[in-house]
């Protein structure tokens, strides 16, 4: 087993967004650090964009990740619905 | 940001086609090997560039509109650092230190890397690869400037900081991180990749912004945060771009293995000797610290690299060569490189101190097997002989550096932290020294690149300064009294002390 | 291995011995004594002797460590090339064979106050 893992940073926008990784990770573990939230997954976590539509109300273009991202690590594979994160191990 | 449309929208997966691949095209008058002459001597073969994906598929369009929304919530921020004085929140004018260090060693890097990426995007021939090298081209350049912009505010209050671009070529400890960016920018486009997208990027970068942003936003610096995370919100594409780009080598063709191996052991070890810098600003810098650089390296060495490697082993690849020596060295190397700044404090642009009795118990907390028995033992030495001279302890003996890393050569003997490592190796009848057996093999595989290294201290033995410690001051742009020596009867204190004062008074 | 490159690569050392006007480097270290941080450099003519390299530029910066007064110069013994070696403090450092860059480590067993020496 290797943890991937994805920090974002502690905000407005973010709040949202953790609340869906978690809801589609149960095997997640979410750290609060000053300013970030780092969140670890046994070998994989996935981002989906419907869930977080449903968190946040509003549509909701995958790619604003990048503005509050702060590191990842596992592979990366994303498309218009979801971003996984996986190692193969 | 994004309302619901009703319009049908490309997937993707087809404007990243769109946005890159459709973007290439086939030369008809001069051969693809005059249009890319670089591609070839490294001996890394590629069959097919178009496998080459950006798992992201950000496309140019997107990045604009991301990229311009960092940048406005980084000036807002910025700017509301600058008019509420922000420089008067942080801890104490010790945090300063690890700032002066970041933009003296690590800012200049960013440009380098700009540069690098600028040139590599042009050198490959796979669109998809061309157009993601433009992306971190672009990106790298801005980091060089918001940091350089977000630290000016610090400049117009505070010594040390007004001359990092001469002090990133001249003065001896930034020569660590640019000797790594030199090597990496003479390399060719394949291992420029290794070098920076992946060792820098990803084994590394970790390391150097997370704790060190978070340790910002634990010392009240608004600015540093702001920069800080701003640029890490590109890291994670860079790490990634890494990651695909060590991937895709190894898919084309079995014959890259070995190569790419030994730029990784290479590139790991001197990524290794660049973070003894940070280690320093993690264990001794941060007048509050979040956590100790042994902390970082687990969860962000042991536990990400770990990781890593063994998802890259199925391609063949093992873990870099000397991470064994690398894991035992983290419990020495802040406390070594420290108690060197500390004795060569004169030739600093930032201010050091001798940690107190309550930094030594965490240091001795933090590294139980350690601190105190090697460590401790000489600050309290230190402590003791200024009592009893009167005067702050100086070591006007100036070091021996490695050849590679350029450091001077403090580290220890693997299983023995008492003794000095000692290595030489001659090369056409001329002896160098390093650090390390890792900084030692750099060496002996490609001697003739790393013989001509302009090290500082011999360099201040020969033409123009003749070993003149008062030249070599002007030279460096370091102003005696000023910028360097102890944090304790520093300008940077008094100024600190008082300014905050009333700021927190009517006197 | 060689550097990877398209023509013919020629390196040119920065630290030869003729860009010091006359003098040459050594390096002195002394074994189990970390309080000075590395090996120091010293810059000196190779006609310079022995004893003055000792006495006149790497005795005032031993001061500070604690084992420096229980030094006894006769007693140190000498590594030159990583090999037991003696030097003759009235001769140059030319005719103790000490070349340029050259590395010279100094033992004192039974001093070791500041590190714990297994």
């Amino acid at each position: 087993m290797s943890t991937v893992f994805i920090a974002l940073q502690a905000n407005e926008d973010t709040r949202p967004i953790i609340e869906a990784i978690e809801i589609d990770n149960p095997n997640a573990v979410v750290n609060r650090e000053p300013a970030m939230v780092k969140i670890d997954a046994p070998n994989r976590l996935v981002i989906r964009k419907d869930t977080i539509e449903e968190q946040l109300g509003r549509s909701f273009d995958l790619q604003e990740l990048q503005i509050n991202l702060i590191t990842l690590s596992g592979n990366v594979d994303e498309d218009e619905d979801t971003l996984t994160l996986t190692w193969n191990s | 940001m994004d309302m619901k449309t009703a319009t049908k929208k490309l997937s993707l997966k087809d404007k990243y086609k769109l946005f890159t691949r459709d973007l290439g095209w086939e030369p008809t008058y001069r051969s693809k090997e005059e249009v890319f002459p670089y591609v070839q001597y490294e001996g890394i073969k590629i069959h097919d560039w178009d496998k080459w994906e950006d798992p992201f598929r950000l496309t140019m369009d997107a990045y604009w509109k991301y990229q311009a929304e960092k940048e406005r919530k980084f000036y807002a921020i910025i700017d509301a650092h600058a008019q509420n004085n922000g420089h008067l929140n942080i801890t104490d004018a010790r945090y300063l230190s690890a700032l002066k260090v970041f933009l003296q060693a690590i800012s200049p890097g960013e440009y380098a890397a700009h540069k690098g990426f600028a040139r590599v995007g042009r050198e490959f021939p796979g669109v998809g690869t061309q157009v993601a090298c433009q992306m971190q081209a672009i990106d790298e350049i801005r980091h060089a400037q918001t940091q350089i912009h977000a630290l000016s505010n610090y400049n117009k209050f505070y010594n040390g900081f007004h001359a990092f671009a001469e002090q990133r070529d001249r003065i001896w400890y930034t020569s660590v991180a640019r000797s790594f960016f030199d090597d990496a920018m003479a390399a060719g486009p394949f291992e420029f990749m290794i070098a920076i997208g992946f060792s820098f990027e990803y084994v590394l970068t970790n390391l150097l912004f997370v704790p060190f942003m978070s340790g910002a936003a634990y010392n009240g610096d608004m600015a540093t945060v702001t920069f800080g995370f701003s640029a890490q919100s590109d890291e994670a594409r860079h790490m990634t771009l890494g990651l695909e780009c060590i991937k895709f080598m190894l898919e084309q063709d079995p014959d890259n293995l070995p190569i790419v191996q030994a730029w990784i052991d290479k590139w790991f070890w001197r990524g290794i000797r660049v973070l003894s810098l940070v280690s320093t600003m993690m264990d001794y810098m941060l007048p509050k610290r979040v956590m100790s650089w042994r902390e970082a390296w687990n969860i962000y060495g042991i536990e990400n690299g770990t990781a890593l490697f063994k998802d890259l082993a199925r391609y063949g690849i093992r873990p870099p060569k000397h991470w064994d020596k690398a894991e035992e060295a983290i419990d020495h190397m802040s406390h070594q490189l420290m108690l060197g700044l500390y004795q060569w404090k004169f030739g600093t642009s930032f201010h050091v101190w001798i940690p107190s009795d309550e930094d030594m118990d965490w240091l001795a907390k933090k590294y139980p097997t350690t601190f105190d028995k090697y460590y401790r033992p000489r600050w309290e030495h230190i402590k003791k002989h200024e009592a009893a001279t009167g005067a702050p302890f100086n070591n006007y003996g100036l070091p021996k550096l490695c050849q590679c890393c350029q450091l001077p050569t403090i580290f220890t003997e693997p299983g023995d932290p008492t003794l000095i490592c000692h290595r030489e190796s001659v090369y056409q009848g001329e002896r160098y020294h390093f650090c390390s057996d890792g900084c030692k093999d750099v060496f002996d595989n490609e001697p003739e690149k790393y013989v001509q290294a302009w090290l500082p201290m011999p360099g201040l033995m020969q033409d123009p300064l003749k070993g003149d410690l008062g030249a070599w001051m002007d030279w460096v742009f370091l102003k005696d009294g000023k910028d360097n020596g102890d944090y304790a009867t520093s300008q940077d204190r008094q100024n600190f002390e008082q300014w905050r004062a009333q700021a927190t008074s009517n006197q | 291995m060689t550097v990877a490159a398209r023509k013919e690569y020629v390196g040119i050392p920065r630290d030869r011995v003729e860009n010091f006007h006359g003098k040459q480097l050594v390096f002195v270290s002394w074994d189990h004594h970390l309080l000075l941080a590395a090996p120091i450099m010293f810059c000196l003519p190779p006609q310079a002797s022995f004893a003055e390299l000792i006495e006149s530029h790497l005795q005032p910066l031993l001061q500070a460590d604690p084992d420096a007064a229980a030094l006894d110069w006769n007693k140190v013994e000498w590594l030159k090339e990583g090999q037991p070696w003696v030097p003759d403090f009235a001769a140059s450092l030319a005719a103790n064979g000490i070349g340029h860059k050259e590395q010279l480590r100094m033992r004192t067993p039974g001093l070791s106050s500041l590190v714990p020496v297994n």
